[in-house]
């Protein structure tokens, strides 16, 4: 017999259901009350692309330690979706714990003999207590979170007061719902004291971090950056950072004195419309975003091309999903980064910022207002599914109220007055990047006309070589000096000196930091460079120069980062060896430990 | 077109507007386009209204897509700042200029390939939002830039240059953007410019989203017999409804008119619109009947053209939005961000 998994503040619980069941906010009162009691979670959705009816997952992982990576398998599954029944009772490690709705009989092969089945009658406790369909269905929900959180020993008062939280308002909802709560922990009172081994300490390991999911801290960036346009259409992951955009605006952005909005949101009839909004609002002056995601970074491509050339701000958030094609819309992948970062035809290179978790969405996403005015471009926002839609622990939110936007080099009505040479496409500063008017700023000086097509540093349409090379050099220059302004890498030294290196970037961060330490106590040492931003700043290539070999960890199947790397840095690709990950689920410690504990025994 | 750069010579008893510019204020760089081609008598009317209209030249922002006529904003209104978009795009980036500052007037200038074929989704979206704006097509049925093919206005049964003939149903803007819930749409023909240019005053003064179909023939390309959009052609086959004399507000109203020949309609801004009635059914506050009226028309080969709808109290955009009254583009750190202590109470209620 397999011995019960044993553990305080250490372990996954995975619940299955069919989607539109109304499980959601019931599993996440049970993730928040384990936060409430100071301990830190990590959760998961793992949802399909449909409204009803189809399976969908929601992991909680318990850490004491603070490990907010997914780790990989399943110490207490709660099947409630027949479809799936087969498969998540294989997904329970070795003697982990399953929930069983005995008013339902265990299949007549029985079940594996190593893992644990806890007993409850969850269908009939509800259908006995309660007549209307809804309800049943719903407060049965309510009745195994009550069960597990007393089975795992957790607070039942957190649960209480989450439940008094989210009905508020909704007085007459808070009674059954804490009535099913109850029923839930009196079941296991009476009937399963002792039977799960698994349990939720008090700690004080959650401080002051805040659980929030990354399109709603992109958007909240995006109000705290100064956006006053947004343009964006419906696609999944993103949707939701559009929504949040909304209703943050709501809230902080009324004239309180007149009741109108300081901000304007358009529902695009498509991408190309969403961007070619943003573009025309960046080149009127206004801050302007669009959230997309890969699909629809594809139809924006000529756009992109023209705002890069014409030099006109704008903000795109690309919430990245699995693709090619429609490939998967409700996974994540780290897929966007070429398509980004070189998009449109002709030579284009692109900004990208690529924060590690909602706390770095927000910042960066404040901070690429900043970056569009002062590099007259578009900038990326390159989030994924796992940040964008799915809450996570991260430090809370900052501002600095002496911080003032960078507006960039824009020249004023007194500017133009006083005789200021004015070349829209003049590098006067050597540093790549031109002065710009906005249009009515003066009667008679500093007009210009905006094109895609060449043109002199004038301004004035040219099909010279010189004068478009001249141009395209200059954008370089820019480029350049982008290096110096976007966020550098984040390195972490081993304790020991170390021959190999580690990059990774984004969501993988959390899950890197846990293989670190794993991998160290197993006396492999590694140093690891998180990249932020592309263009690369200079230390990102030293870095990869001091290291015999760098492991590249991504989320995707072709090396995206790898080959920006090569192509931008002039690396050997024979010193960056890849760790991929792709199948849509977010990469886990126990694979990155994995990987690189046997491509180091195959290399030494 | 000619090389020779324009002098900028003026004489000294040049007309001067209310705001003291002459009509050489409103002039932008000499044209590039063929010698006689309808796009520049648009331009020239364009300038002229403008000129007129005493609008403060660099108060309009000159927005376009890919194409001949979208080239032409470059030939006017040289103190103004112009986009040269996207083909077919133009819509999209006028409406985010138009919400970052709506204090400017916007002019979207277009054409048939543009809007009825690679921005057909586009034309109409910006209608269907009422962005306030003079959008106006020239239109001539053809590629010009790409020499000759047929566009998607061209009429069924027309002839190309080249003598291929079009098997396709022609789409008809000023229908479009009817149905789309445009509150002012016109139709002109360039030739005519005594028609056009009252049409384009009283679409800058209209407060939403104003749209004009100018029928341009291409001298180059389709001005041929067996076209349906040639000079010859147009000038036979087009029927007026109404001429239009415009009045930037109701005191210069001087002449009398026979009771029942004329209509005034006045925009919200105290302009008004004098219609000389041509045709004593034609009523241009009907939109179900003006739609009506030019597709019957349209069957008998006729082309309508004056002004076909208007709703002199319009609702734009920034209305349906509730935007402040400050363009937005002016709002500072002061009013959009809202700061630490307003972050903390956010932060808390992630807990």
């Amino acid at each position: 017999m397999q011995q019960p998994i044993t553990a305080i503040n250490d372990f996954v619980v995975k619940f299955a259901n069919v989607n539109g069941s109304g499980s959601a906010s019931a599993n996440e009162m049970f993730a928040r009350a384990i936060l409430r009691m100071g301990v830190p979670i990590a959760t998961r959705n793992i949802f399909p692309s449909n409204i009803q009816g189809l399976p969908t997952w929601y992991e909680v992982r318990v850490s004491g330690e603070g490990w907010i990576g997914r780790r990989g398998g399943v110490d207490f599954m709660v099947p409630m979706n027949p479809q799936t029944w087969e498969k998540d009772v294989a997904a329970i490690d070795p003697g982990g714990y399953f929930l069983h709705d005995s008013s339902k009989p265990l299949p007549r092969s029985g079940i594996r003999s190593d893992i644990n089945v806890i007993s409850v009658p969850l269908t009939e406790m509800a259908n006995s207590r309660y007549d209307n369909p809804r309800d049943r269905q719903l407060l049965k929900n309510m009745i195994y979170v009550g069960v597990l959180a007393a089975l795992l020993g957790m607070e039942h008062a957190e649960v209480e007061k989450l439940v008094g939280e989210q009905y508020a308002g909704k007085d007459r909802l808070i009674k059954p719902n804490l009535e099913a709560l109850g029923l839930g922990r009196d079941y296991v009172r009476e009937h399963l004291a002792g039977a799960c081994k698994l349990s939720v300490h008090r700690s004080n390991r959650v401080g002051e971090r805040i659980f929030v999911n990354g399109n709603d801290a992109a958007a909240l960036g995006a109000v705290y950056g100064g956006a006053t346009v947004a343009a964006w259409y419906p696609i999944t992951p993103s949707t939701s950072v559009a929504e949040a955009f909304q209703k943050h605006c709501k809230k902080l952005r009324v004239d309180p004195d007149t009741g109108k909005n300081r901000f304007a949101i358009v529902q695009s009839e498509d991408e190309l419309s969403a961007i070619g909004t943003v573009i025309g609002a960046g080149w009127n002056g206004a801050r302007a975003f669009t959230a997309t995601s890969g699909p629809g970074v594809s139809l924006m491509q000529e756009f992109l091309g023209l705002a890069y050339f014409a030099e006109i701000p704008a903000v795109i958030i690309d919430v990245q999903r699995g693709g090619p094609s429609t490939g998967m819309p409700t996974r994540t992948q780290q897929a966007d980064l070429t398509i980004c970062a070189y998009a449109s035809h002709g030579d284009t290179k692109h900004v990208l910022l690529i924060p590690e978790d909602p706390g770095e969405a927000f910042e960066f996403s404040a901070q690429s207002f900043d970056l569009a005015e002062r590099l007259q471009t578009p900038i990326f926002v390159m989030l994924d599914l796992d940040i964008g839609m799915n809450e996570w622990l991260t430090r809370p939110f900052q501002w600095d109220d002496e911080r003032a936007y960078d507006r960039g080099k824009l020249m004023s009505f007194d500017d133009l007055e006083s005789g200021k040479d004015f070349g829209r496409y003049l590098d006067v500063d050597g540093d790549g990047i031109p002065f710009r008017t906005l249009p009515g700023t003066h009667p008679n000086k500093g007009a210009y006309f905006t094109r895609g097509t060449s043109r002199n540093a004038y301004a004035k349409y040219s099909e010279e070589g010189r004068d478009y090379v001249g141009n395209m050099q200059r954008l370089l220059e820019k480029f350049e000096t982008a290096k110096k302004l976007v966020p550098g890498p984040v390195v972490h030294n081993a304790k020991k000196p170390a021959k190999y290196g580690v990059i990774h970037f984004g969501s993988t961060s959390p899950a890197m930091a846990e293989a670190q330490s794993t991998l160290e106590a197993q006396g492999l040492h590694f140093d690891t460079m998180r990249i932020r931003a592309f263009p690369f700043s200079d230390n990102v290539i030293s870095f990869i120069n001091a290291h015999e070999k760098v492991f590249v960890i991504e989320q995707n199947r072709d090396a995206q980062m790898r080959m920006l790397l090569i192509n931008e840095g002039a690396i050997d690709p024979a010193r960056l060896v890849s760790v991929l990950h792709y199948d849509g689920t977010p990469v886990t410690a126990r694979f990155i430990t994995a990987q690189i504990a046997a491509l180091v025994k195959a290399m030494s | 077109m000619t090389y020779m750069p324009k002098p900028k010579f003026r004489h000294p008893a040049l007309e001067k507007n209310r705001l003291g510019f002459t009509r050489r204020d409103y002039e932008g760089a000499i044209s590039t386009l063929c010698a006689g081609c309808g796009h520049d008598s648009i331009s020239a009317a364009l300038i002229q209204a403008c000129h007129e209209s005493s609008i403060a030249p660099h108060r309009v922002a000159k927005m376009s897509g890919i194409g001949c006529s979208s080239k032409t904003p470059d030939y006017l209104l040289g103190q103004s700042h112009g986009f040269n978009s996207v083909h077919g795009r133009m819509p999209s980036v006028l409406t985010g200029a138009n919400l970052a500052n709506r204090d400017l007037i916007y002019l979207g200038i277009s054409g048939d390939g543009d809007s009825a074929s690679i921005g057909l989704g586009q034309f109409v979206h910006c209608i269907r939002r009422a962005v306030n704006m003079v959008y106006i097509t020239e239109n001539n049925g053809v590629y010009g830039l790409t020499k000759g093919q047929f566009s998607a206005t061209a009429d069924q049964g027309s002839r190309s240059k080249s003598g291929g003939i079009n098997s396709d149903s022609p789409i008809d803007l000023a229908s479009m953007a009817l149905m789309a819930g445009a509150t002012f749409v016109g139709r002109s023909f360039s030739g005519d410019k005594g028609q056009l240019v009252p049409l384009i005053k009283a679409a800058i003064a209209h407060q939403g989203a104003a749209f004009i179909d100018v029928i341009s023939p291409c001298v180059a390309f389709n001005n041929h017999a067996g076209s349906t959009k040639s000079f010859d052609f147009v000038r036979e086959h087009n029927e007026a409804v109404n001429r239009i004399d415009f009045m930037e507000s109701r005191s210069e109203i001087t002449a009398d008119y026979a009771p029942g020949s004329t209509r005034d309609i006045m925009q919200h801004d105290g302009s008004v619109i004098r219609l000389h009635k041509l045709d004593e059914t034609y009523d241009p506050s009907d939109r179900a009947g003006a739609l009506n009226y030019i597709q019957t028309h349209h069957e008998a080969g006729v082309v309508v053209t004056g002004l076909l709808y208007v709703d002199p109290d319009p609702a734009d955009l920034h209305v349906h939005l509730r935007t402040v009254a400050t363009p937005l583009n002016r709002l500072g750190r002061e009013a959009l961000c809202p700061g630490a202590a307003a972050l903390d109470a956010i932060n808390k209620s992630y807990r």
